[in-house]
């Protein structure tokens, strides 16, 4: 699950239609892509090489990505941990929907799949996601470990970390950090998803909008 | 979605939404805190004018196990046995800041009456011999879980015979609305005192031969006799309704093999289910019961887990 940006509560007609007037214009405006398929392959198996360091070896981790290209990175990092250990690392997803802090504030959202491969009882728990930005969906994420078991210890592993915390949350492993304005959008696409691979970064023009207010198109993206 | 009040309101779409959230719903059963925060803050209040055990207690945990607090008003030990009217009592709950209202009442259509007066959600909880659309959604559930652990389908296609009690049966009414949604062929199969009048417009098949129809069905769902709504005549004794509509022990072995057996319950043992079918291996009777809770979740999240729509009474203030 990727992160929204930070939303205004007020949500009036006007600022509706002037930020779907804005969207339109903004789909059009100056995309650059930031990372290809082959800079993110790369990324993926030095993360892998990093995590491997850190905890000395391959034992007791487990690879838990956030719905939904969480979970395909997730499997990537375990492909090339596979690759550099020979050991299969144990890969599922951990859904944070039910958990999040606007919850209240969209139409009822879709709730994701949650598939722990076995008890998190003192694993040493990955937690993988394409963007950092806010950091509440990381925030929901450790709330959500919480109620399925204690482990040992989690980390986070990202792709892209484009800035801009609210919370007091950081990443263990980054494959590339990205300075980004808060107006700007971040685009994770992947393979098994969206049948390419590659992050991309839009800049909107003319005055930044009032970021994501009320619509969550902006879900997957950042 | 804002209230659920009949089974024949859901679209496919929104069966398979329910159905696939139910699953992950499932989950909660087995993990060591039985509890999700989507629903904190929010209340639900059991409105239960007619007995019930499985279906309150069901909705009670699902909404715990969601956070919601839940309140349980029956019409014993209330102010409805005082004579205090169904708008009345409905009022006056809705008046404490409810945000959903699961009702139970003899009278059919009593919660679509309820949702204009109140703003809160509403859900049927069975009303008189209407509807029960959460029993028919976990059925389905039930049913689906079963076919898609035997062979990876679903129910489209499939055969599902409803035995027994259909003019009472709330339970039938909705499982042939739902059913016929998901795409199922529904065999009707009752004593004709048993039929209301008027099946011939209902888009199943009817039989009054339960031996002629159950080496073809491939599911069974077993209804109750209800003799609490009915004033007799509808058949000589129970014995003659055993054998002419039980699920005996022969009958049974007439199934072919793995076809799943469902109740609603409560079961009369020995009137229309006997022993050997209640506790066969193929009998779904605790997964139904398990499946109430999910499915439940499911329901209470699909209708409070979001923003708050703005109800029809204040739409009709703001337009007027």
């Amino acid at each position: 699950m990727s992160e929204t940006a930070p939303t205004s509560p007020t949500v009036t007609t006007s600022a509706t239609s002037a930020t779907s007037a804005t969207a339109t214009t903004r789909a059009a405006i100056d995309t650059r892509v930031v990372m290809d398929a082959e800079q993110i392959s790369r990324a993926c198996a030095r993360m892998a090489h990093q995590i491997l360091e850190a905890n000395r070896g391959a034992a007791d981790l487990m690879l838990l990505g956030i719905p939904t290209r969480g979970v395909d990175l997730a499997h990537r990092l375990a492909a090339a941990m596979a690759d550099v250990e020979g050991v299969t690392i144990p890969t599922g997803s951990l859904d944070i929907t039910m958990y999040r802090d606007d919850l209240r504030r969209q139409p009822t959202r879709a709730v994701g799949h949650t598939h722990l491969p076995s008890g998190i009882e003192n694993a040493v728990v990955v937690l993988v996601d394409d963007v950092l930005y806010s950091g509440r969906t990381v925030r929901a994420a450790l709330d959500a470990l919480g109620d399925l078991g204690r482990p040992r210890a989690v980390r986070l592993a990202v792709l892209v970390d484009r800035g801009h915390r609210q919370l007091p949350i950081r990443a263990d492993h980054v494959g590339k950090n990205l300075p980004t304005a808060a107006s700007e959008r971040v685009r994770v696409r992947l393979e098994e998803v969206d049948g390419v691979t590659e992050v991309s970064i839009s800049r909107p023009a003319g005055p930044p909008p009032e970021p994501a207010s009320g619509a969550d198109d902006l879900a997957e993206e950042h | 979605m804002r209230h659920l009040l009949s089974a024949g309101d859901l679209s496919l779409g929104e069966v398979m939404e329910i159905l696939d959230l139910a699953e992950e719903m499932s989950a909660v059963q087995d993990r060591p805190v039985k509890k999700l925060p989507a629903l904190r803050g929010r209340t639900v209040v059991n409105l239960f004018f007619e007995d019930s055990t499985r279906t309150r207690s069901s909705f009670e945990i699902a909404g715990k196990w969601l956070s919601a607090d839940v309140i349980n008003v029956s019409a014993k030990g209330s102010s409805v046995s005082k004579g205090e009217s169904l708008r009345d009592t409905v009022m006056t709950v809705a008046a404490m800041g409810v945000d959903a209202l699961v009702i139970r009442h003899m009278a059919s259509g009593a919660p679509w009456q309820v949702t204009g007066w109140v703003d809160a959600h509403v859900l049927n909880a069975g009303d008189g011999t209407h509807e029960h659309p959460t029993q028919a959604l976990l059925d389905a559930f039930t049913m689906r879980r079963h076919f898609r652990a035997l062979d990876g389908s679903d129910l489209r296609g499939r055969t599902v015979a409803i035995v027994g009690d259909i003019t009472h049966s709330r339970v039938a009414r909705s499982n042939v609305l739902l059913l016929q949604t998901l795409g199922a062929k529904v065999v009707l199969v009752a004593p004709p005192t048993l039929l209301p009048s008027g099946i011939d417009s209902w888009p199943v098949a009817v039989s009054h031969d339960l031996d002629a129809v159950l080496p073809a069905v491939d599911a069974v769902m077993m209804l109750r006799v209800q003799r609490e709504r009915m004033s007799g005549g509808y058949f000589p004794t129970p014995r003659e309704y055993t054998i002419g509509y039980g699920l005996t022990r022969n009958r049974l072995a007439a199934l072919r093999k793995g076809v799943p057996i469902c109740h609603p319950g409560p079961m009369n043992r020995g009137l229309e289910i006997s022993a050997e079918a209640a506790d066969a291996a193929s009998s779904l009777v605790l997964s139904q019961v398990a499946a109430g809770v999910a499915v439940r979740m499911a329901v209470l999240y699909q209708l409070l887990g979001g923003a708050d729509e703005m109800p029809l009474t204040r739409v009709r203030e703001a337009v007027a």
